[in-house]
């Protein structure tokens, strides 16, 4: 599903350039529960943002659903982003003047569906958080939680490739984290492709798969107990 | 462009946010609301230039003569120059082809009498044209005609105040009077725009007064209309060369203004207009530096609100929208604003210039102020233009964000 090879990536800083990420080999295949742990500087966000196709990577390559992807202008990246990727993180980015309904049903509206069979589908994907009853409120009647779930569903709405989740969990509590993992999981167990990125070790042991990220390359890449148990 | 899912989302994103939509609305409002009180103040004033002459057709011309005071081809200065059938022929067939009406006129001064009820009236004997010339409105019956001329027939038509006068409240059509001891038969009566001097006189046919009253062929005056599809120029010439001619024939000095002279509307008009392109030019500057500024105040605007929104645009794009889809959905916000909100100050203004309607009249020379609908419609292409390059910078901007940065953890 996801394969990368020897990916680079640098950011200018003034005259010298941080060298971000140096070197990556990664293959993600599909319906795997992957989660990639590193410290604030490790690489894990650049990473997350060149495989959500929101940033293009320097040198190596990378495939996404088989696809190269290389050239892309903005137009394309946004088609694929549409047709590929759910992404959820960390501050929920909920459009605060659209009900959770109508926040889910967005990402259809840029697949061109008309907006009746939209909201019906975007509901079918509310009820699947369990939030159906929660269809009509605004974000800021939600709780952090909810805000997730909701986040959530609109990421699974376009049935994309791969779920990318940007510390999903960062803002929440530790109820309401085992919650939205717990609802991570049950998608991984229906065959979606999950990406999570985190610091919390907590959340890493629950999923399959964890990979270590230092100062731009892997440490290590290993499976969790709870994939060993399967 | 016209997506009904579109006009969803722009129609939510505004209403969420009425405060700064009405923000960015209100310069454009304003500036068109200047734009539509200056303008239609301006035509107000051309309204009121226009009707200061118009109880009469737009393109009168009358030939007048009086005392020579110039002495040529040795004949003295003081002589009075007559007008007579002749020339009348000479020159609505000469100029057939630049003219629209013509008539002749003579003036006379007669005691009217009903009964007994009898009063001086000004009597015009003329032509059927007559009517058009002087814009005379007909309340009954009809005017002279061509046989009442032929027959040289004692017919009158008598204005709405002779009527008054003569008969109050009663009918005076078909009714004879006595008109300097000859009885004449009322065939119409008549209204004027003029004033109530324009009113209190009568109309008889031009043959019939030259038949009896010194049996000549004498005439006053000449009026005629000149061709409406004449330039105001190709007017003005065509007057200075019946003016022309006609001292030629009339043996006067060619500079000779008191002993011929032509009153020509067509420099009446010329002057208006020429007084009307300058207002307009110097309202066409200010309207459109407000609307301009106008239109720099709602581009800020949208500056600002798209920062204010960065976050949703880098989600939207996040979530499958193409840059060109931002760009079209700041733009189309940007243009529906701007077409509302200039709607809004063009009905408002509209509105203003039919409240104030005449009351300015007497003291300021405005006169019916108000916008045409050409220039709504203008209004109409120019805001949408207006609202498109007022969106334009803000949307490039707003399709430049980059999701990484928008949705940066904050």
């Amino acid at each position: 599903m996801i394969r990368i090879e020897k990916l680079h990536k640098s950011y200018p800083i003034g005259k010298d350039s941080l060298h971000v990420l140096k070197g990556i080999d990664l293959h993600i295949k599909e319906g795997e529960f992957v989660s990639i742990m590193g410290s604030s500087g490790s690489g894990k966000s650049t990473l997350l943002n060149i495989v959500g196709l929101l940033d293009i990577h320097d040198e190596g390559e990378y495939y996404l659903n088989g696809q190269l992807i290389k050239d892309l202008n903005e137009k394309k990246a946004a088609i694929l982003r549409n047709k590929f990727l759910g992404f959820v993180f960390q501050s929920f980015n909920l459009i605060s003047y659209k009900t959770a309904l109508e926040n889910v049903a967005l990402p259809l509206y840029y697949k061109g569906m008309n907006r009746k069979e939209r909201l019906k589908v975007a509901l079918d994907y509310l009820d699947k958080v369990g939030l159906k009853d929660w269809a009509s409120h605004l974000p800021n009647e939600l709780s952090g939680g909810q805000k997730q779930r909701v986040a959530i569903a609109r990421a699974l709405v376009t049935n994309p490739k791969v779920v990318l989740a940007d510390e999903p969990t960062g803002a929440l509590d530790t109820t309401t984290t085992d919650s939205v993992m717990d609802l991570l999981k049950d998608i991984n167990d229906e065959g979606m492709t999950v990406f999570v990125i985190t610091h919390e070790e907590e959340v890493a042991e629950q999923t399959k798969r964890i990979v270590r990220l230092r100062d731009g390359v892997i440490i290590s890449d290993t499976l969790t107990k709870a994939a060993k148990a399967q | 462009m016209f997506d009904l899912d579109r006009w969803r989302e722009i129609f939510q994103s505004i209403n969420k946010n009425r405060l700064r939509s009405v923000m960015s609305g209100f310069t454009v409002a304003f500036a068109i609301l200047l734009f539509t009180l200056l303008f239609g103040v301006a035509s107000g004033l051309g309204n009121f230039f226009k009707s200061a002459f118009s109880d009469d057709a737009q393109n009168m011309m009358l030939v007048r003569v009086w005392k020579t005071t110039k002495p040529y081809k040795g004949l003295q200065t003081g002589r009075a120059i007559q007008l007579k059938n002749t020339d009348y022929n000479y020159v609505t067939e000469e100029y057939e082809d630049q003219i629209q009406y013509q008539s002749a006129r003579i003036y006379k001064n007669f005691s009217i009498k009903y009964k007994n009820e009898a009063s001086s009236y000004s009597v015009r004997a003329v032509h059927p044209d007559h009517q058009f010339l002087e814009k005379t409105l007909m309340d009954e019956g009809r005017y002279l005609n061509n046989r009442d001329l032929r027959e040289k027939s004692k017919v009158i038509v008598i204005g709405r105040l002779v009527k008054k006068d003569l008969f109050g409240e009663k009918p005076a059509l078909g009714k004879r009077v006595n008109v300097n001891g000859s009885s004449f038969l009322i065939i119409g009566i008549f209204s004027d725009e003029g004033g109530d001097n324009e009113e209190r006189i009568v109309y008889i046919p031009v043959t019939t007064a030259q038949m009896m009253y010194g049996n000549n062929d004498y005439i006053s005056q000449i009026n005629l209309g000149y061709n409406p599809n004449l330039s105001t120029d190709a007017a003005i010439a065509f007057g200075k060369k019946v003016e022309r001619d006609m001292r030629k024939r009339l043996n006067i000095h060619p500079d000779d203004q008191s002993a011929l002279s032509v009153r020509n509307m067509a420099e009446a008009n010329k002057f208006v207009g020429i007084l009307m392109f300058a207002l307009y030019l110097i309202i066409g500057f200010i309207g459109s530096g407000t609307l301009v500024a106008g239109i720099i105040g709602i581009s800020n605007i949208m500056i600002f609100v798209i920062k204010e929104r960065t976050k949703e645009f880098g989600i939207r794009k996040a979530l499958g929208a193409t840059p060109g889809s931002i760009i079209g959905m700041v733009v189309q916000e940007s243009v529906l604003i701007t077409t509302l909100a200039g709607y809004f100050g063009l009905t408002l203004g509209t509105y203003i210039l039919s409240a104030i309607g005449n009351s300015l009249e007497e003291t300021y020379f405005i006169k019916d102020p108000s916008v045409s609908p050409g220039i709504v419609i203008g209004a109409t292409v120019i805001l949408i233009l207006s609202g498109l390059i007022a969106g334009y910078v803000p949307a490039k901007r707003a399709a430049r964000i980059k999701p990484i940065e928008a949705l940066r953890a904050d």
